[in-house]
C-alpha cells in the first residue's frame, strides 16, 4: 500500500498528470517509501517483495548492503513490470531525487505497458513470484532444504538456455506427424536426371551411382526416423523439462526457473531502450515542468552521474537517451530516407531541415516496436558514434590489458549488435537426445567467433549431467579448434571433432 | 524476513568454504594481532552459479571516451583477473570476525569445550536482593518501601493529614525484597604466553609462534568470557610486554629459558591465587637453551612450582636451523608421564593446525 508523505503524494499526482499530458500511458503505479534495508532486500529479490528462498539472494543482499554502508552505491529507484506497477522510493532521499525517480519510473511503466516485447509477460508476476516461493518452500519441507536448493542451483546454471524469441512466435506451423509422407526410396525416381535421348541413359544415370544415392538416402531417412529432436531446440530448459528423467517436483522447479527467466528476458532485451526512454522523460519533465529553480543544479548533478560514460563499457542510460534524442531531432528535421542517405554534400547535410516535426511521433513508434538489437541496428549512425565518442576495445595478450581497438563505425555497430544478440550469451541448441545411440545428450554451441569460458563451461556441463543423468556432450570451439566436450559423470573429456569417428553425420 | 533466511544460507555456504580451505587461512599472516570482533577479509573461491558464457578477454566490447587506437582502456574490466582454465580462480572476498574463525577452527579440529577443573567456573551466579515485589514472606518485608507506598496512597486518596501524620499500611501497600540472579563473568582463567625471541629464532620461527599463539588465544577467548592474557618475551632476560609488542617484536640475544619461567612464576604468585584461577602457561621456543644448568633449573621449576598449580603447561617447539631442540628432549626425558605437560613440535607452518590440536585437543 502506498505510504507516501502528503508532500510526496502531491508531487506524485502532479508528475503523473504531467506524464500523461506528454502522452505517456501506464498501468496504475504505486509508490512505496522503504528504508535502505528494505530497498536492498527488494533489490536482491530482483524488485519483488517475495521470492523463493535461495542463497544467491542472500549473497546479493549482503553485497548491496555492504556497498551501501561503505557509501559506494545507493539504489535510487526500483520498479517492477506488473499491473499495477510497483515502484520504491528510498526513505530520506532529497525531494529532488524523489521527483526525478518518480518521473523516471513513469517512463519505465509506459515502456513496460507499451513496448511489444513486454506484451507476453505476466502482468501479475508479483503473485506468481509469491506462488513460486510457496511451492519451493513446500518442496523444501518435503524433500529437504539442501536437496531442493542444490537442484535450484543446477537449474539456475542452465537458466540462460532459453529461446528468448519463442514467446513472440505466434503460430508455429505444426506438422502432423501422421500426415508426413514417407517417401519410399525404392519406388522414387528422384535420383535420376532427366534424359532426352535413350541411349544417353546409362551415361547420365549410371546404375551404380543411382544405387549409391538411394542407399545414402535410405540411410539418411533411417537416421532421421530415429533422430530426436528432429530440429535443433533452442529452449534447452523446456527440452529438459519434457524429456529428462525428473521427478515431478524437479519438473516444477525447472518450470519455475524457466518462467522467471522468460519474465526477465524482455528487460534484458530492451535495457538500452528502457533506460533511455525513462531517462529521456525524467530529463524532459524535470527540466521543463517539475524542478524548481533551486533544484535544477541538484538535478543536473544526479542526472550527469547517471549518464556518465565509461571507457570500459557503454552506459545504457547514456546511449539510450542520446539515441532517442537523436531520433527525435532527425525526424523533426527530416534527416532520414533515401534522399538523406544518398546526400554526400556535407554542408547540405549539416543544414538539412525539412521542418517535418515528426520526431515525437517517431520516438513513440520506436518505443512500441523495437528492442535493443533492432534499435541499434536501425538508428545507430556514424555521426552518433563520433558524437558519443564510441570505440571498440579488445584484449591485447601482449600487454595484458584491454585497449582501444578501433573507432570504425562498422566495427562499433557489429560489436554492439553482437553484445546485444541473445543478451550477450552464447546460443546453444539441443541437437540430439540419443547421441551415439546411447541416450547421451548432444548440445551445439553456435560459434560466432568467441569461445566460451572453459571453467564455467565445465561446471555447467556437470550440472547438465545432473539433470540428464546420462553423459552430456557439447560441440563447441576451444583454442580455435572444433571440439566435443563431454562429461560422463566422472571426468570431462575434450575430443577434437576431426578425431571423432564419422557416425551419424551430425557435423 | 525472507532475506535474512537467504543471507544465513549464504553465510553457511561461506563458512563451509572457509572450513574447506581453513589451513590456508590459518597461516594468513595479516590476521595476527586482530581482536576478536575485528573483521578480516577472506578470499574464498567464488560461489558463482556457473553458466555457459563467453570468456571476457576474448569478447571485448564497446566503450565510450577519448583515446587513440592502442591506448589502454582503464577502469574496471568485466572479469578482471585471470580468465583461467581451471575452476576456482575467481575469488569472492567475505568479511568474517576472528570469533567466527575461532568457531570454525574449533569445529575443524574437533576441539572439545574446555572444562574448568573443580568449582572454578568461568562465570559466577550471585543473588542480589535488589528487587521489590508485592508478595513475599514476612521476613523479607521492606519497611521503608511499604511505608512509602502507604504514604503515597494516603496522600493520593486525601486521607493524609500533616498535623496528625498517621499512616496505616494496608495489604496492598506492603513491599517485599526479592532477589535477582546476577551472572558475572569471572575472569578466572589466565593464559601466559612466553616466547623465545633469542637470536637463534629466525623470522620464520617467530612467525609460526605468533600464528600459533594467536589462534590459541582466539580459541580460548571464544570459550572463556573474560579471559586474561599476559605476554612474556625472553632471550637471556625476560620481560612482560603487551599483546601488540608480542605479536610484532623482534629481538635477539642469548637464551635463558629459566628467566621467562621465573617471571611467569612471579606473575602467578602475585596476581593469580591458585584457588581462583585456571592457569595456562604456553611456552614457545626453538629448544635451544644456554646451559644444562639453566635447563635443570627450568625442569625443577616446572616440577615444583608449575605442575601443582597450572591446568596445563604447553610447550611448543619450533624447528630452527640453529637450535639444537634439546629442551624438548630434556622435557620428554624428565617428565615421561606428566599429565599437565603438553608438548608439541611444530616443524613448519603446515603443522600449526596439528599443533593447536595437540594443545587444545584434550580440553583441559
Amino acid at each position: 500500500m502506498s505510504n507516501l508523505t502528503p508532500e510526496l503524494e502531491r508531487e506524485r499526482q502532479k508528475i503523473c498528470r504531467l506524464a500523461k499530458e506528454q502522452g505517456l500511458d501506464f498501468f496504475d503505479t504505486i509508490f512505496e517509501i522503504v528504508n535502505y534495508n528494505q530497498m536492498n532486500q527488494i533489490a536482491a529479490y530482483g524488485g519483488f517483495p517475495v521470492r523463493y528462498p535461495h542463497w544467491r539472494f542472500g549473497m546479493e543482499y549482503e553485497q548491496l548492503s555492504k556497498s551501501y554502508e561503505y557509501g559506494l552505491s545507493k539504489i535510487y529507484e526500483l520498479v517492477i513490470n506488473n499491473d499495477p506497477c510497483y515502484a520504491y522510493l528510498m526513505e530520506g532521499n532529497d525531494i529532488v531525487d524523489q521527483k526525478l525517480v518518480m518521473a523516471h519510473v513513469f517512463g519505465h511503466c509506459d515502456f513496460f505497458k507499451n513496448n511489444q516485447w513486454f506484451s507476453p509477460t505476466n502482468r501479475k508476476m508479483m503473485d506468481a513470484m509469491a506462488n513460486h516461493g510457496t511451492r519451493i518452500r513446500r518442496y523444501m519441507d518435503r524433500y529437504g532444504v539442501e536437496v531442493v536448493e542444490d537442484f535450484i542451483d543446477v537449474c539456475l546454471s542452465l537458466e540462460n538456455l532459453i529461446d528468448r524469441h519463442s514467446p513472440y512466435v505466434m503460430d508455429v506451423i505444426k506438422e502432423d506427424p501422421n500426415k508426413k509422407e514417407v517417401v519410399e526410396i525404392e519406388k522414387t525416381d528422384g535420383f535420376r536426371l532427366k534424359v532426352h535421348r535413350d541411349y544417353m541413359e546409362k551415361f547420365i544415370n549410371p546404375p551404380e551411382l543411382i544405387a549409391q544415392a538411394k542407399a545414402e538416402a535410405a540411410e539418411r531417412q533411417k537416421f532421421e526416423r530415429r533422430h530426436f529432436p528432429p530440429e535443433p531446440v533452442r529452449d534447452v530448459l523446456n527440452f529438459l523439462l519434457n524429456y529428462a528423467p525428473l521427478e515431478s517436483w524437479q519438473q516444477d522447479v525447472i518450470s519455475i526457473v524457466r518462467e522467471e527467466a522468460y519474465y526477465f528476458a524482455p528487460q534484458g532485451m530492451t535495457k538500452i531502450m528502457n533506460e533511455g526512454w525513462a531517462s529521456y522523460w525524467h530529463s524532459k519533465l524535470m527540466t521543463e515542468k517539475i524542478a524548481t529553480a533551486a533544484e535544477i543544479i541538484d538535478f543536473a548533478d544526479r542526472h550527469s552521474g547517471t549518464m556518465a560514460m565509461s571507457p570500459s563499457g557503454f552506459n545504457p542510460y547514456k546511449v539510450g537517451i542520446e539515441l532517442f534524442r537523436d531520433i527525435e531531432s532527425r525526424w523533426n528535421k527530416g534527416r532520414y530516407g533515401k534522399e538523406w542517405d544518398e546526400c554526400q554534400d556535407m554542408s547540405a547535410r549539416q543544414t538539412w531541415d525539412t521542418k517535418e516535426m515528426r520526431g515525437r511521433e517517431k520516438i513513440f513508434e520506436v518505443r512500441r516496436n523495437y528492442n535493443d538489437v533492432t534499435f541499434i541496428d536501425e538508428f545507430l549512425t556514424e555521426e552518433f558514434c563520433i558524437q558519443n565518442r564510441m570505440f571498440v576495445y579488445k584484449f591485447n595478450k601482449r600487454t595484458g590489458q584491454f585497449e582501444v581497438d578501433t573507432r570504425d563505425f562498422k566495427a562499433i555497430k557489429a560489436k554492439f549488435l553482437f553484445q546485444l544478440t541473445n543478451f550477450g550469451q552464447p546460443i546453444i541448441n539441443v541437437i540430439d537426445a540419443n547421441f551415439e545411440n546411447r541416450g547421451e545428450l548432444l548440445l551445439a554451441h553456435m560459434f560466432e567467433g568467441i569461445e566460451m569460458q572453459p571453467d564455467y563451461m565445465q561446471a555447467t556441463m556437470k550440472n547438465l549431467y545432473k539433470i540428464w543423468q546420462r553423459p552430456v556432450n557439447l560441440a563447441t570451439v576451444l583454442d580455435s579448434e572444433r571440439r566435443i566436450v563431454s562429461f560422463d559423470g566422472k571426468e570431462i573429456k575434450s575430443i577434437l571433432l576431426s578425431d571423432l569417428p564419422v557416425g551419424d553425420g551430425n557435423s | 524476513m525472507g532475506i535474512q533466511e537467504d543471507n544465513n544460507r549464504f553465510r553457511d555456504i561461506v563458512r563451509g568454504r572457509i572450513k574447506q580451505n581453513f589451513k590456508k587461512y590459518v597461516t594468513h599472516g595479516e590476521m595476527v594481532g586482530k581482536r576478536e570482533k575485528d573483521y578480516v577479509k577472506i578470499p574464498i573461491p567464488s560461489i558463482d552459479i556457473p553458466r555457459f558464457k563467453y570468456g571476457p578477454k576474448q569478447q571485448g566490447g564497446v566503450g565510450q571516451g577519448t583515446g587513440q587506437a592502442g591506448e589502454a582502456v582503464d577502469g574496471d574490466q568485466p572479469g578482471q583477473g585471470q580468465a583461467g582454465e581451471n575452476p576456482g580462480e575467481h575469488f569472492l572476498e567475505v568479511d568474517v570476525t576472528i570469533d567466527e574463525l575461532a568457531d570454525i577452527l574449533g569445529e575443524e579440529l574437533a576441539l572439545p569445550r574446555i572444562e574448568p577443573k573443580g568449582n572454578k567456573n568461568t562465570d559466577v551466579t550471585t543473588y542480589k536482593y535488589s528487587g521489590r515485589s508485592p508478595v513475599g514472606p514476612e521476613g523479607l518485608r521492606h519497611f521503608k518501601a511499604s511505608y512509602k507506598e502507604a504514604l503515597k496512597r494516603s496522600i493520593a486518596s486525601g486521607t493524609y493529614d500533616p498535623d496528625e501524620p498517621f499512616v496505616v499500611p494496608i495489604r496492598r501497600d506492603l513491599r517485599y525484597k526479592t532477589y535477582r540472579k546476577v551472572v558475572k563473568p569471572q575472569a578466572n582463567a589466565v593464559v601466559i604466553y612466553m616466547m623465545d625471541v633469542s637470536g637463534s629464532m629466525g623470522d620464520e620461527q617467530k612467525e609460526i609462534v605468533r600464528m600459533e599463539s594467536f589462534w590459541i588465544n582466539a580459541w580460548l577467548r571464544r570459550n572463556y568470557k573474560g579471559l586474561e592474557t599476559r605476554f612474556i618475551i625472553h632471550d637471556a632476560a625476560a620481560k612482560e610486554v603487551d599483546e601488540k609488542t608480542f605479536f610484532s617484536t623482534s629481538e635477539s640475544g642469548g637464551t635463558l629459558i629459566s628467566s621467562a619461567y621465573k617471571l611467569c612464576q612471579k606473575m602467578i604468585e602475585e596476581d593469580y591465587p591458585l584457588e581462583a584461577w585456571n592457569i595456562y602457561p604456553f611456552h614457545f621456543s626453538d629448544g635451544d637453551n644456554w646451559s644444562g644448568e639453566d635447563t635443570r633449573m627450568c625442569l625443577s621449576l616446572l616440577q615444583k612450582f608449575f605442575f601443582p598449580r597450572v591446568n596445563m603447561f604447553g610447550y611448543g617447539q619450533v624447528e630452527s636451523k640453529y637450535g639444537s631442540g634439546q629442551f624438548l628432549k630434556d622435557l620428554e626425558k624428565t617428565f615421561p608421564s606428566e599429565d599437565k605437560l603438553v608438548i608439541s613440535k611444530i616443524e613448519n607452518k603446515e603443522k600449526i593446525l596439528q599443533s593447536i590440536k595437540d594443545f587444545l585437543g584434550k580440553g583441559k
